[in-house]
């Protein structure tokens, strides 16, 4: 199963490490960010700021961002739901909700293969981008730039120029 | 990166020796702390300090302190240079 652009994004229920439970369908705004990320993969890591950054950028302009880590934390225990919460609160909290897909039907549903993997939503939670945050997790002066641009035709109303990139960075650990 | 900085020290790429380490009893033996993971003369190339050992995917620090799925090409090139002598 994989969502196409164009297509709505399956909803989904998830507990995240502020004590709530978030659900996509729960509000509108006029985009939605949801990228799948995890605790322990070095492209996830070195993406995870410039994602943050986008998520501040964003905020005053309806723009939801949520992430999500469907790694199996049994074989990969420092991806477990504890170790998110300690991870968040140990950077001293993140600027949107990080949940948890521990059953990965999520990530199933979604079609997400790595971490990091990114999807922007309309306002209608339609799938109007996925792929990678930009084109070099090395260089940080790209700024997630694909999806800053994927939000910002979202945001005027037309459609991305760039719909789809490779997502890049570890697999996501299936069990 | 690893084969270019060979050469580039007159080393021969050819004698580099690639494991795949598959089940966490293999990780246990071989003190695998994920990969890639780059032993020359059995020293890391970047100490894994406290990293668990096991089957994932391995968090170098560059010199600048940012997290990369590779070593420093620094750290590799000294440790290369060390060998050679």
């Amino acid at each position: 199963m994989a969502i196409e652009i164009g297509e709505t994004a399956p909803e989904f229920q998830l507990p995240g490490t502020d004590g709530e439970t978030h659900t996509l369908g729960s509000a509108r705004p006029a985009a939605t960010v949801v990228y799948w990320t995890c605790n322990h993969c070095p492209y996830a890591l070195a993406w995870q700021e410039r994602l943050h950054q986008l998520a501040r950028d964003y905020a005053d302009r309806s723009v939801r961002c949520l992430a999500i880590n469907s790694n199996d934390a049994e074989r990969y225990p420092a991806d477990s739901f504890e170790a998110m919460i300690e991870r968040v609160e140990g950077e001293g909290g993140w600027p949107h909700p990080y949940l948890h897909d521990e059953s990965q039907q999520v990530a199933r549903q979604w079609g997400a293969e790595r971490t990091p993997h990114v999807f922007v939503l309309d306002r209608e939670l339609r799938l109007r981008y996925q792929g990678a945050p930009d084109a070099d997790y090395e260089d940080d002066t790209q700024n997630a730039a694909w999806v800053r641009e994927a939000l910002d035709a979202v945001l005027s109303g037309e459609e991305p120029e760039r719909a789809r990139t490779d997502p890049v960075g570890c697999t996501i650990k299936w069990r | 990166m690893l084969r270019e900085l060979m050469e580039e020290n007159g080393l021969d790429p050819a004698s580099i020796e690639v494991r795949q380490i598959d089940t966490d009893a293999e990780a246990e033996r071989e003190s695998f702390p994920g990969s890639p993971t780059i032993r020359i003369e059995g020293e890391d190339v970047q100490p894994p300090g406290d990293a668990p050992i096991g089957l994932s995917c391995r968090v170098y620090r560059l010199r600048d302190g940012r997290p990369s799925p590779l070593p420093d090409r620094r750290d590799l090139e000294e440790a290369l240079r060390a060998v050679r002598g």
